[in-house]
């Protein structure tokens, strides 16, 4: 608990109508939405403005009080989980739109702005925010920053770090650091905008954020391409970017997964397949219509047992909201769902399907896997219950595996969820020793005393790599 | 809240509260933006599904004790129950709550007025269909004597707590004692009978709505169907289950399940979602009773809101036509979230020739009425209800359209507040649907 006198003044900076510290309130900003983190906060505060966040920053970096921002807490890597407890700081009271700019394309926001009513607030006006994170319905500007968020999008557009144009960030010693801006080139110094994003939050707040948009594409076409065979699919997508053919989404679904989207959705997904290829392509309406006619044929000879094209933009949109839900979903098949997003590139997305596959058998844990296939970005899910101690171990294992198979094809720990706490026991694997010891150099630059988000990306202790038999 | 009632209660949770659906909720957080309470809230996770399962489940897990903040969110939710729908994971949140809120009301002892007050509601008067005619005639009397008058020009009403003084004149016209006589139990189909069907009259249907009720069997009638309409049946117990008496509610549920058993009937039809809700969860309701769980699911499995009958039957043939007006649609929260009845009551209205029909954005989204909510959270609910009234603006519409005896009384009280009454009204489907018909 908060001793009386930083309370006060905390109460006296952000007004008492934004300050909670009840049992009910420090409960429920305890977790986010990964599995097995919780840990209650001090006190949850909730800033109006920018000079209010540097009085709260310049306040816990005295009195050494740790300070955890958060969005909407949909994160996947604990990263918005309070690990040693301290100040939850939430922008639900700093989530205005402050301009779009038509002439420079760029979009300012406040950091609890909801994804999606980003999203929607520049396509009124014919432009077009990308990252599109599964949970955009809900998450926020900020927290997509903070984690540096993928989405359906990502093979063609890029993630969140290719809209970050500059932002404003309160350092941990309370100054207002603005980086970037409405340029299209900017090499004045270190990328500090790039540094900050998905940096978690552990190297300052971010309170301002200026996006990137483009042009609104003309039009979009949705297939769904069937497939009696696992590998058959994973093959198909590294032909169709082999092919030269860079689609907007190109999402894979396995079996199971499909069955309990299906089953929430009732978007008329097929649950009789093996796996599933979601094909969107965006563009001049010619041009889509030649890309999704290639893709129809690289699908059909790479054995699709069906190739089906979305008659109408609501099947679409149905096909593509239903593949949001699909972790949420598979929840519906056991008690604990815990999913990871191990990445490689593209072109060895089959054999890493194929390892998850014998990894999975190798230690009898059950693992649906969907993700966004075209990016390399596989989300492994593993169905299990918390209250299964043995298994849990052996989840474990299979996943430390999985990062090794992921890191052995060229690839990385995590793609797109951060590294939080949950991984942060497998950094060192991907960047080794040199990397973290860099990483923590900058950390102790920026945050000397530790406040920021304290817990994340630097484990205590490096999990031993286990050894993969060839 | 004393410590031994927080053991209690914190025990009551252990017991009674289903650890493996409260684990099912893996905190996506896609149920946030659907409900009122957190936006009204100004985004409190507290006061989302999220936030009160995981306070649930805190209780459960002995994090934290069940205290007075607890207690007080768990009465803020509405319990619309819209946060289902859009679970992917397909969390029964509903059930949960009413779980919790049992607990800590069999736990916890209320101060002497509230006490009395909720022994009167839940035992004396809905239980007993005599006393909630009493009370209508009592109302109906009064709103045809002077008294009506007296008490509207007094401003008598102003000076008491709450917005008394609206709700008095949202109310409608009760029917008088002459006008709820009995009923008949058989009503034969005006048209070539196509369906045998019973009919659920409700407590508050029969007696302050009887002309709704009266319109819905007409339109049944007139689509072909023979209505039964068995003497027996009463209250179906929503408001007890909600409000922590599920003993109670279980017990009406089984004097309905008796009324309506045998009388070969392909539906059981209604009127109000937020009866058939309860109605299509009587299976849940008296799961754990062996001899009833199974007639309970097969009572449960033929309740129908009349709109969907209607659909079935085709109704939309018909020469249906009103004077030129702008019509818009509230969801019964019950209606559509529980009984997942949408699209049928705008079907419906959209087939009347001469009205325009106008969705209303977050039509979908509660009222602020929910059972006796308007009430017991006043504060909130106005809340909501003002912000709704914003929504039923933007439409232009001259009348509301509801499907629940709640909602009906909310939207016109709404009217009432913004001060549009001789430019808005608010029907029942049904009585708008004979009106069109006629």
């Amino acid at each position: 608990m908060l001793n009386d006198f930083i309370k006060k003044q905390l109460i006296a900076i952000v007004g008492k109508n934004n300050f909670h510290d009840t049992n009910e309130a420090r409960l429920v900003y305890s977790y986010d939405a990964t599995p097995n983190f919780q840990s209650l906060p001090d006190a949850i505060l909730m800033p109006e403005n920018t000079e209010q966040v540097q009085k709260i920053v310049r306040l816990c970096n005295e009195a050494g009080l740790a300070i955890v921002p958060r969005g909407s807490g949909t994160n996947l890597s604990a990263g918005t989980c309070p690990v040693q407890g301290g100040i939850v700081l939430t922008f639900n009271r700093m989530n205005k739109i402050l301009e779009i700019d038509e002439e420079n394309l760029t979009v300012t926001v406040q950091p609890g702005v909801i994804t999606l009513n980003l999203i929607n607030a520049v396509e009124a006006k014919g432009l077009f925010y990308p990252p599109d994170p599964s949970s955009m319905k809900i998450s926020t500007i900020g927290g997509n920053i903070n984690e540096c968020s993928g989405g359906l999008r990502g093979l063609k557009y890029g993630v969140t770090k290719d809209y970050v144009l500059g932002l404003e960030v309160v350092l941990a010693n309370g100054e207002v650091l603005r980086t970037g801006g409405k340029l299209a080139k900017d090499v004045a110094g270190y990328d500090f905008t790039k540094l900050m994003v998905g940096s978690e939050g552990t190297l300052g707040i971010i309170t301002e954020a200026t996006l990137k948009l483009i042009p609104i594409p003309e039009t979009k076409k949705t297939l769904l391409a069937l497939f009696e065979d696992i590998d058959a699919a994973a093959k198909t997508v590294s032909s169709i970017i082999a092919n030269k053919i860079i689609p907007a989404t190109l999402e894979f679904l396995d079996q199971p997964t499909c069955e309990v989207v299906e089953d929430f959705a009732k978007v008329g997904l097929p649950t009789d397949v093996k796996a599933v290829l979601l094909i969107e392509q965006d563009g001049p309406k010619e041009v889509v219509e030649n890309d999704i006619l290639r893709i129809s044929e690289i699908c059909r000879d790479g054995k699709a047992v069906s190739v089906k094209v979305a008659k109408t933009k609501e099947e679409a949109e149905g096909l593509s909201t239903a593949r949001r839900a699909a972790l949420s979903a598979l929840a519906r098949l056991k008690p604990t769902t815990i999913l990871e997003d191990a990445t490689v590139p593209r072109s060895k997305i089959s054999e890493m399907v194929t390892a998850i596959s014998e990894i999975a058998e190798k230690y009898s844990v059950r693992i649906c896997t969907f993700g966004h296939a075209g990016d390399g970005n596989l989300h492994p899910t593993c169905l299990t219950d918390a209250r299964n101690k043995e298994e849990m171990e052996k989840v474990e294992q299979a996943f430390a595996e999985i990062f090794e198979k992921a890191i052995e094809l060229g690839g990385t720990i995590t793609g797109e969820h951060g590294v939080g706490a949950m991984k942060s026991p497998y950094l060192a694997w991907k960047i080794g020793d040199s990397g973290v010891a860099a990483m923590k150099a900058i950390k102790q630059a920026l945050d000397p005393n530790g406040i920021l988000n304290p817990g994340k990306l630097f484990a205590k202790d490096t999990r031993k790599r286990v050894v993969v038999q060839a | 809240m004393k410590q031994a009632v927080k053991n209690e209660i914190q025990q009551g949770f252990k017991e009674q509260l289903d650890y493996n659906e409260l684990m099912n909720c893996m905190r996506c957080g896609f149920c946030l933006p659907s409900c009122p309470t957190y936006a009204q809230t100004g985004q409190f996770e507290a006061a989302s599904p999220r936030g009160r399962i995981a306070l649930m489940k805190g209780v459960v897990d002995g994090i934290i004790e069940p205290d007075e903040s607890i207690e007080k969110q768990l009465n803020l939710c509405l319990g619309c129950r819209a946060c289902e729908p859009v679970c992917p994971s397909g969390v029964k949140y509903g059930h949960l709550l009413e779980e919790a809120r049992d607990v800590i009301q069999q736990k916890k002892t209320h101060s002497v007025p509230v006490r009395v007050l909720r022994h009167i509601v839940f035992k004396e008067l809905f239980p007993k269909k005599m006393r909630v005619k009493k009370v209508s005639q009592f109302i109906s009397f009064y709103q045809r004597s002077p008294l009506q008058g007296l008490v509207r020009k007094s401003h008598l009403l102003k000076v008491l707590p709450g917005n008394l003084e609206q709700m008095e004149r949202a109310m409608p016209l009760v029917p008088s004692k002459k006008e709820m006589e009995n009923r008949p139990t058989l009503l034969q189909a005006e048209e070539k009978k196509v369906r045998r069907v019973a009919f659920f009259t409700g407590c508050l249907m029969d007696t302050m709505f009887m002309e709704t009720n009266d319109a819905t069997m007409k339109l049944l009638q007139k689509a072909g169907c023979e209505i039964v309409i068995p003497k027996q049946q009463g209250c179906c117990g929503a408001l007890h289950a909600h409000s922590g008496e599920r003993n109670m509610a279980k017990e009406m549920a089984k004097a309905n399940i008796l009324a309506f058993e045998g009388l070969d009937v392909d539906d059981i039809v209604l009127n109000a979602g937020g009866c058939g809700a309860l109605l299509v969860e009587y299976d849940h309701l008296l799961k754990d009773e062996p001899e009833w769980a199974q007639r309970a699911k097969a009572f449960a499995s033929k309740v129908r809101d009349f709109s969907e009958i209607l659909m079935e039957l085709k109704f939309t043939d018909k020469e249906l036509s009103l004077p030129a007006q702008t019509i818009t649609y509230q969801d019964s929260c019950h209606l559509r979230n529980v009984m997942k009845t949408a699209s049928a009551p705008r079907a419906l209205l959209q087939s009347i020739k001469g009205s325009l029909y106008r969705e209303m954005e977050g039509a979908d989204q509660c009222c602020g009425s929910a059972g006796i909510y308007n009430i017991t959270q006043q504060e909130m609910s106005m809340q909501i209800l003002d912000y709704k009234m914003g929504k039923v603006k933007a439409t232009h519409a001259h009348t509301i359209v509801t499907a629940n005896p709640g909602c009906l009384l909310q939207m016109r009280l709404g009217i009432i507040r913004e001060g549009v009454e001789d430019q808005v009204r608010t029907v029942h489907l049904a009585d708008l649907l004979l009106e069109a018909l006629n």
